[in-house]
């Protein structure tokens, strides 16, 4: 492959060249997202805008935190939440992944089944009776209103017992019942050190699907010192001048987290992601 | 320990065997497997089937569950011959094929190309177009609200610059791109840029699954296809596309699943209004405002199944379409 010589074609350089543009463009609204958030609404406003760093975030900064006063707090409950998330799904997904996985019971491919098919439920047909249910539950502006109903997600249990199944030989938890390991030790014990890699995914795909997750706190929580942190970026949207500079500000903030995960991890967060999409 | 050991053994068979202990490996798994169901009983399917019941009756929520009227079907009647609904399913169907398609359009040779022509740097560029995909929906409309400005938005800056271009005193480009500032606000314009935004978000998700479908055909069939003459382009069109039906069908599906329920991009780019002449409202949006801002659940549990009806049958289209290509 590396030894071909043969002089790249005008058609491919033209590919290149598009594959380029698409990728600034694909770009371009992150860059201007932290650029912006260092100007002032005078200098985001005149023609040409900005394309470098100013020195205006920290009056940003204060601005977005005059317009909203629980930000940080509103922060704060957005990394609670997606962290809670997070560990319950992988207590729970991994547990019954590894019940699939491993036990031979009665109805097991039928439950799975139902399981799957949970997926191709549409979530806007829930959004009504669910925000009707957390009302009567007294969960309003709660953030367990946010955590339980979403502490155990189809996508983790498939992921998981696609993981153990092709990871763990079953003589290994055999040999642990043989040896007097109850069923909850096997699998903390025996299976759970073994499917970090696969748990490592599926924490970093359920938090960010937390920390986007906007259309569900957006029918639970009502009051804006509960708010997540799309809700309180979204409060900034008001009536009169738009604070661009604080907006950009407080959505750099947002998305700051998730370029950190990115970065550190792409590979494996898309080849997570897509792991249901291919092999389901 | 001895005594029931003693019993079943001078017992009938059959009473030893419903007697015999339950063993720990029988039980454990249903345990295990319990908390997915009792979470989806109480916050999945209780929720559901109170929306279909809800359907069928008059109710505002203010007046406490007691003020449900039974009406039959009458919200689905006014659901289906209301104006502003079928105005709402024109947005999602116009967003949906404006911002599918290109989808798909774009993928697919993308994919190819950073799979055949990319190796060094194939990671890299995949991953700016699937960066997207993971960032905060509404932190990026927000974003794009201020590219798309009128007066001082990148976007408008971009294209009248491109419209504008001169050569030799004539604009060769004026007939294809604006050569003064567009009001993304006015109805004619919200579709467009919501199409775009949602796009931008989605090209890299569709990328990546062609990708990883790619990976799976075998470099044989390529090898032999060289060998006998097979151009890259015939290649392309008589080996790549049959072999990647499989995740055109899977991504085309997800894709119609998912932009016929659209609602975050168009709610925070058009402020949750739906925009001027609510042209940027899809039919999500408008039962989230029917049930939040008009408090009519009843109705609004009506938009919701009948949007569902219509996502499931365009699934069993689709699914048909693929299926009989064969």
């Amino acid at each position: 492959m590396a030894i071909v010589t043969k002089r790249v074609s005008p058609t491919r350089w033209f590919a290149y060249f598009i594959v380029a543009a698409g990728s600034i463009i694909m770009l371009a609204p992150f860059w201007f997202m932290f650029v912006f958030a260092t100007h002032t609404n005078t200098e985001i406003l005149s023609v040409p805008p900005p394309v470098w760093f100013g020195d205006a975030f920290v009056g940003n900064l204060n601005l977005l935190l005059d317009k909203l006063p629980f930000f940080w707090k509103n922060l704060g409950w957005s990394f609670y939440i997606a962290i809670a998330v997070t560990v319950l799904n992988l207590f729970f997904c991994s547990l019954a992944g590894y019940a699939f996985a491993m036990y031979h019971f009665k109805y097991k491919e039928r439950l799975f089944a139902v399981i799957m098919a949970t997926v191709m439920l549409p979530s806007f047909v829930g959004m009504i009776p669910t925000a009707l249910v957390m009302s009567w539950l007294g969960w309003m502006n709660q953030p367990k209103a946010l955590i339980i109903p979403s502490a155990c997600g189809a996508f983790g249990i498939f992921m998981m017992r696609q993981y153990i199944s092709s990871a763990i030989p079953r003589e290994l938890t055999e040999a642990a019942r043989i040896d007097g390991c109850s069923e909850f030790g096997i699998y903390w014990r025996v299976v759970l050190p073994l499917i970090t890699p696969a748990l490592g995914t599926l924490g970093l795909v359920t938090f960010i699907g937390s920390w986007n997750n906007f259309a569900g706190p957006l029918i639970v929580i009502r009051d804006m010192e509960m708010f997540t942190v799309p809700l309180a970026l979204r409060a900034l949207q008001g009536t009169g001048q738009v604070p661009w500079g604080a907006i950009s500000a407080g959505s750099a903030i947002a998305v700051l987290p998730l370029l950190v995960i990115f970065v550190i991890s792409s590979r494996r967060l898309i080849a997570g992601l897509t792991s249901g999409a291919i092999k389901g | 320990m001895e005594a029931p050991m003693s019993t079943s053994r001078s017992g009938a068979a059959a009473p030893a065997k419903s007697r015999r202990r339950l063993q720990p490996w029988e039980w454990a798994p249903y345990v295990f497997i319990s908390p997915f169901f009792i979470l989806f009983l109480c916050f999945g399917l209780f929720p559901l089937l109170f929306s279909v019941w809800l359907s069928f009756h008059s109710w505002d929520a203010a007046t406490g569950l007691g003020g449900m009227v039974w009406v039959g079907i009458e919200n689905y009647e006014f659901v289906l011959g209301d104006e502003w609904f079928h105005k709402s399913l024109f947005n999602t169907f116009w967003l949906a094929v404006a911002s599918g398609l290109p989808q798909h359009l774009v993928a697919i040779p993308l994919a190819f190309f950073a799979h055949t022509y990319l190796a060094k740097y194939r990671n890299t560029v995949v991953g700016i177009y699937f960066l997207p995909f993971i960032t905060s929906s509404v932190a990026i409309a927000l974003v794009f609200n201020s590219l798309f400005s009128r007066d001082f938005g990148i976007v408008n800056l971009a294209l009248t610059s491109i419209g504008n271009f001169e050569v030799a005193g004539i604009h060769p480009l004026a007939w294809l791109f604006p050569t003064s500032n567009i009001d993304w606000g006015q109805p004619q314009y919200t579709k467009p840029m919501i199409a775009f935004v949602v796009f931008w978000r989605y090209v890299g998700w569709n990328t990546v699954l062609y990708l990883s479908a790619l990976q799976t055909i075998p470099n044989d069939l390529y090898e032999a296809a060289t060998i006998d003459g097979a151009s890259r382009r015939q290649q392309f069109w008589y080996i790549t596309l049959p072999l990647l039906k499989p995740m055109m069908f899977l991504a085309v599906t997800m894709t119609i699943i998912g932009n016929l329920q659209l609602f975050e991009e168009p709610f925070i780019i058009t402020g949750g209004t739906g925009g001027l002449d609510q042209a940027g409202k899809t039919a999500a949006m408008h039962m989230y405002n029917t049930a939040f801002v008009d408090s009519d659940f009843g109705t609004a549990s009506a938009v919701a199944w009948v949007l569902f009806m219509l996502i499931a049958l365009l699934t069993v289209v689709n699914n048909k379409v693929f299926s009989q290509k064969d």
